[in-house]
């Protein structure tokens, strides 16, 4: 059976797309960018065993090379994830989307749709058309969370059936881009416009820090690529960077101020933009 | 006698209404009118029985649900009120009949379905017009009646007056009137049921109603007045008396004795006092006789109900399985023995003999008491104690659901949530949809950040409860009772929601 490794499941959330949805997250990234505030979702598990002997729990053993986790005795307070020098968490369970649309199925009636997230959900393509599917028998609607770096128009059969995708547009400079995640653009940008071409793109994220993201260049560069019209109707998250669950070189980086948020959003309205939200 | 009447009028705490009120309460108490039945006195003694200090001789029903629309069509000899013709008269009108309505608080506890009654006579006018007369009369409400179990309704229709009282509301941040929202997902907007919502997390107002849950309770339209009670239009509440059932809990050597001898000997005494309670009322106080509001038809008599109110569901199974550690919202156990009880109390109600309460056929009709100013250790109605609550907020719907079925008189929560709760309220309606699809029959929210707190049902400012508990004098009656209630069921406390 086809799974992917889950991080976490939340029954509810209000902040992961529009209206009620569960949030799925998977485990794993292709980037690694320096401001991730789950960065314990970016590497799956290596087995190394350093988190088990701080669990105070006992909730973590070694077995045959691998940690296990015993979620019923687990009493959630992180330890492992503050202590994993690989930027993974032993608490990740392999799950079938059988399984998780059975987690999400508890959900109902109290939601409209299912959002997955992560890590990054575009490594799980097959996983992902599955869980929608099933999702779909429900009348729910079914979103992506993704960092944009995988070419969504490869997996024609997976965009078919997603309702939509929450893209990340990290920074427009491919340097820029470079030094925050360890990668190149190309590929976000080129999503960008299949997605809008395509009536798949719920919204649009920029995470904000001056001097690490070049924000100004996000919002001139995207409505360079889309339409007007486009522009008009696509909600624009601007994103304050808050150091909260950030590891490494960030950890204690001060959140931007609030006079240069407004300024990104007088840009973008300048720009057409007309659904801008600060947060 | 003496001393207290003394207390009152020597009070520096109390404001002058407030001191004429209790003055006519001890007034009313020198009177020994009612039949009492022997158990109730016994169970009295207790707690197990309240009569919510209705005082001995009834001259009011406690709750009057005066049909507004047959005001506003036929105006008031009494009164010398012609039909209104614009706004002006429209809400003039109002406010002069609000201070004719009688009620337990003295009081009106049901303004009327207002955004309905207004939204007639803004034909013509622009926004600018209609604000500022709208905000007068909100003011009326908050400064001259200044009570705020007095109850607005808005919906289920849309609007434009709806949508302006909503940002007025939004914007001026008042306990009275309190406010609720009619909500048919199939008869209301999403984009105004979220403006409600949104609303109500930047100032408590509304809370939300599933109207189809209960627009048929009767055969007659309904309104809810007061702390959600869900009355009859042009008809009303005669009264509200209720079984404290952890105090009855107390009592009980085990389970059974609870079951068998303690629940069913509280059941009939309690229906007992409230025939004869009723029955002064009806036909002693002269009201249903003699009062303007009766003879103009804007009430009718056999439009009136006796509410069967229970109280601590929580705390009485939570006692009773005290040895075995079973606690009701986390417990199937506790959860069942509630639901048997719930089921006695239920069947007893619709057979005993109600009397003069032809609306609910014969029969008084089950509501979820929310609480008194000076109940500890009484949970309201069937909502489970501050710091029970479930992790899972659609758990704790699902457990509302259960135990909302048995009460077609009002029964609710209320949750406070987080600040980020306001960056989508289009999710906090789908919650919303999804618990009145269940069965809930009421919630509302309020941002936990925020000045305003729901205590049991009715909201006061936190700021005005640390100014009451300095000594000084308050404007808002509820103050007095939020602010003991504030601290006895520890709802600083409450599970904030955090989505
Ligand atoms: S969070 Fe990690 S360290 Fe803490 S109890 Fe659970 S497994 Fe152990
Ligand atoms: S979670 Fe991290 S610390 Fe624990 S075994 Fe895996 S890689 Fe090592």
């Amino acid at each position: 059976m086809l799974t992917a490794p889950i991080n976490k499941i939340l029954p509810y959330s209000v902040v992961d797309g529009p209206g009620n949805r569960v949030a799925i997250f998977v485990q794993k990234c292709n980037i690694h960018c320096a401001y991730c505030h789950n960065p314990e979702t970016q590497n799956l598990c290596s087995g190394c065993g350093a988190c088990v002997e701080g669990c105070p729990a006992g909730a973590l053993k070694m077995e045959q090379g691998r940690v296990v986790w015993d979620e019923k005795l687990c009493c959630g307070c992180d330890r492992c994830i503050k202590v994993c020098p690989n930027h993974a968490s032993p608490k990740v369970t392999p799950m079938t989307a059988q399984q998780v649309f059975a987690k999400v199925c508890e959900s109902i009636p109290f939601i409209r749709g299912i959002t997955v997230s992560g890590g990054e959900c575009g490594l799980y393509p097959e996983f992902l058309m599955e869980l929608f599917r099933l999702a779909h028998t429900k009348g729910l609607s079914c979103l992506m969370d993704s960092n944009g770096t995988i070419d969504l128009s490869r997996y024609p059969e997976l965009m078919e059936i997603c309702d939509g995708v929450m893209l990340d547009v990290k920074s427009w400079k491919e340097e820029t881009f470079r030094q925050l995640t360890g990668s190149g653009n190309e590929v976000v940008k080129k999503n960008l416009k299949y997605l809008a071409d395509s009536e798949k793109l719920t919204e649009v994220r920029i995470v904000c820090l001056p001097g690490m993201v070049d924000a100004e260049d996000c919002i001139l560069g995207i409505s360079r690529t889309l339409s007007g019209e486009q522009i008009r109707r696509l909600p624009l998250k601007l994103i304050r960077f808050r150091h909260f669950g950030v590891k490494g070189a960030l950890e204690n980086h001060p959140s931007p101020d609030l006079a240069y948020m407004q300024g990104l959003e007088a840009l973008a309205r300048a720009q057409g933009f007309e659904k801008i939200l600060i947060l | 006698m003496s001393n207290a009447v003394y207390d009152i009028i020597t009070s520096t705490h109390l404001n002058y209404h407030q001191k004429l009120n209790n003055l006519c309460h001890e007034a009313e108490n020198t009177l020994n009118v009612l039949e009492l039945p022997e158990k109730f006195k016994y169970f009295y003694e207790y707690g197990a029985l309240c009569d919510m200090n209705e005082g001995n001789a009834p001259y009011r029903p406690r709750y009057v649900m005066v049909d507004f629309e047959k005001f506003v069509r036929q105006g008031s000899k009494f009164l010398r009120i012609d039909p209104p013709k614009n706004l002006d008269e429209l809400l003039w009108a109002l406010e002069v009949l609000y201070t004719y309505i009688p009620s337990i608080t003295t009081k009106p506890v049901y303004l009327g379905n207002i955004d309905l009654l207004i939204d007639p006579f803004l034909e013509g006018m622009t926004d600018e017009e209609i604000l500022p007369r709208l905000e007068r009369f909100l003011g009326f409400c908050d400064r001259v009646i200044a009570n705020a179990y007095s109850h607005a309704n808005i919906g289920p229709k849309a609007t434009r007056a709806g949508r302006l009282l909503l940002q007025l509301e939004a914007k001026l941040q008042l306990e009275v009137p309190n406010l609720s929202l009619k909500y048919d997902p199939d008869i209301t907007p999403d984009d105004f049921a979220e403006q409600a919502i949104l609303c109500s997390l930047k100032c408590g107002n509304p809370a939300i109603c599933n109207h189809k849950a209960h627009k048929d309770t009767y055969s007659f339209d309904y309104g809810i007045s007061s702390c959600y009670n869900i009355l009859p239009l042009r008809g009303g509440a005669y009264t509200l008396s209720r079984l404290v059932l952890p105090r009855l809990a107390k009592m009980a050597k085990s389970v059974d004795d609870f079951m068998d001898n303690l629940l069913p000997e509280a059941c009939q005494a309690l229906g007992e006092y409230m025939n004869a309670r009723v029955s002064f009322l009806v036909e002693k106080s002269g009201f249903f006789q003699s009062d303007f509001l009766a003879q103009e038809g804007l009430v009718e008599r056999e439009r009136f109900v006796g509410m069967y109110g229970i109280a601590g569901l929580c705390d009485c199974v939570n006692l009773l399985l005290a040895d075995k550690g079973q606690r009701y919202g986390n417990s199937k156990e506790a959860d069942d023995l509630a639901d048997r009880i719930m089921t006695y109390v239920q069947n007893f109600v619709a057979n005993f003999p109600a009397k003069y309460s032809e609306i609910a056929g014969g029969h008084f009709l089950l509501h979820a008491q929310a609480g008194l100013a000076t109940d500890e250790g009484v949970t309201s109605g069937v909502r489970i104690v501050v710091g029970d609550e479930p992790a899972n907020l659609l758990d704790h719907l699902r457990h509302s659901a259960r135990f909302h079925r048995f009460f077609p008189t009002g029964c609710s929560d209320i949750f406070p949530f987080d600040s980020t709760a306001e960056r989508n309220p289009a999710a906090l309606l789908d919650i919303v949809k999804g618990a009145f699809q269940i069965g809930d029959k009421y919630c509302a929210f309020y941002g936990a950040d925020g000045d305003m707190v729901r205590i049991t049902g009715y909201l006061v400012k936190k700021s005005d409860l640390e100014k009451y508990d300095r000594g000084e004098v308050v404007l808002q009656d509820n103050v007095i009772n939020g602010s003991s209630n504030y601290k006895l069921n520890r709802l600083q406390d409450r599970k904030v929601q955090s989505v």
